[in-house]
């Protein structure tokens, strides 16, 4: 090739430019992720301390006080959350996965995804439809409806692809001793795919504890302490929501504190789970 | 799988009294042998049940939103989606303002992100180090993980400020003569909504995007180079193989877009006007759920927010449902291209 030639150098400068081009996406989009890292730790900090996850929320205006009412609230409906979405979607994940190509699986697996992107405030109200109404009352059970709702897909998924994972020889090997089909999906994959399916959990718990707009109208938020299911219960994400808007220097700091909280479980859980599912190759 | 529909205990009677001569290696292999374990039946059942319930739930939830928005229906018919008016003092109520500010804001957003996020992904699938990749890679997963609240959150207090007291007066004094720059800078308004959406959607769309270009064969990059390609005219061949799949992620995107909530609840400024330029607060489908819910007083009004909410289920489920099939069947290709 003639090195000299003017096309060739044009497509080689060419090339450069856009290379250079996809580098400074990539900065200028990193940028905003950073600055959004960094002002949640450094404006949260200052507002975390000991008082602020043992606290009851002060009254409006005055300083201080914390959220351990909306941490336990968050709690409360994780697991409410967890009675509802984990059974619906572990069973399912094993339908699937065992049955993956028969066509109702197909339907299922399909409207488990179209479910997965449906937006979290439609299930929300969804929740008031089915639960708030005919309790006539904001309830904490609605609250943990909503979230259910949104966990399942997301299980779903989950155990059918870590189930997946696992070689098809065990299968075989148990087929071949002669164990039910049944008792190998049960005593054999699924104790294989335990820790990724384990971890796939706690990251769909990582991703509801951080909804927000389903509780707007199913577990409304509550100032006082409460565990009871049948009443409105305080969260994490409301709270933030509720002191965000709030004209008071002090709440919109421990708005950010909770942020900053968030923030904190959602990528240790996430981190939690590379490293699991990274460590996980069969062949 | 071969061994699924027979009868273990049969097997194991032909196990032990059939002679070698007459199963040749695999004597659980022979068919014929008919019914199931009744533990096999009743746990498929079971988990079939579990799935049914999912299926049934998708189906139920439209139903019930559909009977409850039955009232606003009746009322307005198609006018609901084509009037301006939302009044609810009067109990008059037309969708038009917060479907225009849905679109508009994830159109905006759609458009900053998208290429951005490709080159992103262009970058971490094709040049970027080894010792890059996969921590950026975590990272934009990470990203993509942060409750929509915590974006809400520095998009009030970090962005709109900046917004209200540098970008906006920037812009308006000098492209003040184009439609998308008028009007005094709020901070609050569409540009804040759409901005916040692009640094929302920019995760899903790179993550997709890169996993698709991924899984392009690397013996197309290997074809494309051997004719002397520079690496530009290698990332083009990718980019063609690649196309339908960004398409999908793109879709994914403007889906996960029209459905946020509280980041653009926090932004937008909640005001239900139609207007283009970027400087005017507007509102959103799933905005004025999150406002206007809990205050809804009549049963027309809360009828009125219930169809809103149909709408984007509607519209998220069909954006979804044609998002999830492309990215599946380009992947489905390539990664039988590879074996």
């Amino acid at each position: 090739m003639n090195k000299g030639n003017t096309y060739y150098r044009w497509r080689k400068a060419k090339s450069s430019i856009m290379i250079t081009l996809t580098v400074i996406c990539f900065a200028v989009a990193i940028i905003p992720l950073f600055l959004i890292l960094f002002y949640t730790i450094s404006q949260g900090i200052s507002a975390i301390n000991w008082d602020f996850f043992t606290k009851m929320p002060k009254p409006a205006g005055e300083a201080g006080g914390g959220m351990a009412n909306a941490l336990m609230g968050t709690g409360i409906l994780i697991a409410l959350a967890c009675a509802i979405g984990l059974p619906v979607g572990i069973l399912s994940g094993i339908y699937l996965s065992e049955k993956s190509k028969s066509w109702f699986a197909r339907t299922v697996r399909f409207l488990a995804e179209v479910l997965n992107g449906i937006p979290s405030i439609v299930i929300g109200v969804v929740a008031y439809i089915l639960v708030v109404l005919p309790m006539k009352r904001f309830s904490a059970l609605a609250g943990g409806f909503a979230l259910g709702i949104l966990m399942m897909p997301l299980v779903t998924r989950t155990t059918e692809e870590m189930m997946n994972l696992i070689p098809h020889s065990y299968r075989e090997a148990a087929l071949g001793l002669g164990i039910p089909r049944w008792k190998t999906t049960l005593f054999i994959i699924l104790p294989a795919a335990f820790k990724g399916i384990f971890t796939g959990i706690l990251l769909s718990i990582a991703r509801v504890a951080g909804e927000t707009a389903p509780l707007l109208f199913t577990a409304l938020g509550n100032r006082f302490w409460s565990t009871q299911l049948d009443q409105p219960i305080a969260s994490l994400t409301v709270f933030i929501y509720d002191y965000a808007k709030a004209p008071f220097e002090d709440w919109n700091r421990q708005a950010w504190a909770a942020a900053l909280v968030l923030i904190m479980i959602v990528s240790v859980i996430n981190i939690l789970f590379r490293l699991a599912t990274r460590k996980r190759k069969y062949a | 799988m071969p061994f699924s529909k027979k009868d273990h205990r049969n097997e194991k009677l032909q196990q032990v009294d059939g002679s070698k001569g007459s199963s040749p290696a695999f004597p659980f292999f022979r068919t014929g042998a008919s019914g199931k374990n009744i533990g096999d039946l009743i746990f498929e059942n079971i988990t079939r049940f579990f799935a049914f319930i999912l299926l049934s739930l998708v189906l139920i939830m439209l139903f019930e939103m559909l009977r409850k928005s039955i009232p606003s229906i009746d009322k307005f018919g198609w006018g609901f989606i084509t009037s301006q008016e939302w009044d609810p003092v009067h109990d008059n109520f037309g969708a038009l303002p917060f479907i225009f500010g849905t679109l508009y804001s994830s159109l905006i957003a759609l458009i900053i992100a998208l290429p951005l996020s490709v080159g992103i992904a262009i970058f971490l699938s094709e040049f970027a180090p080894k010792w890059l990749e996969q921590p950026m890679s975590l990272l934009v997963e990470l990203l993509a993980a942060i409750p929509s609240i915590v974006y809400g959150l520095f998009g009030i207090f970090v962005m709109t400020p900046w917004l209200r007291k540098v970008v906006e007066p920037f812009l308006g004094d000098h492209l003040g003569f184009i439609f998308l720059f008028k009007g005094p800078p709020y901070g609050l308004g569409m540009l804040a909504a759409a901005l916040i959406l692009t640094i929302m959607i920019l995760p899903i769309i790179t993550s997709i995007s890169r996993d698709i270009m991924k899984s392009i064969p690397e013996t197309q990059r290997e074809a494309a180079f051997a004719l002397g390609a520079t690496k530009w005219e290698v990332v083009k061949v990718v980019l063609t193989g690649a196309k339908s799949g960004i398409l999908g992620a793109t879709l994914l995107g403007l889906g996960r877009a029209v459905g946020e909530t509280m980041a653009v609840t926090m932004v937008i400024g909640n005001r239900p006007d139609i207007s283009f330029s970027l400087f005017d607060p507007g509102h959103t489908m799933a905005s004025v759920l999150a406002n206007e819910f809990t205050e809804a007083t009549s049963d027309l009004y809360v009828s009125s927010l219930i169809e809103i909410a149909l709408l984007l289920f509607v519209m998220t489920m069909i954006l979804n449902a044609i998002a999830r099939l492309i990215v599946w069947s380009v992947t489905k290709k390539y990664n039988r291209a590879e074996l």
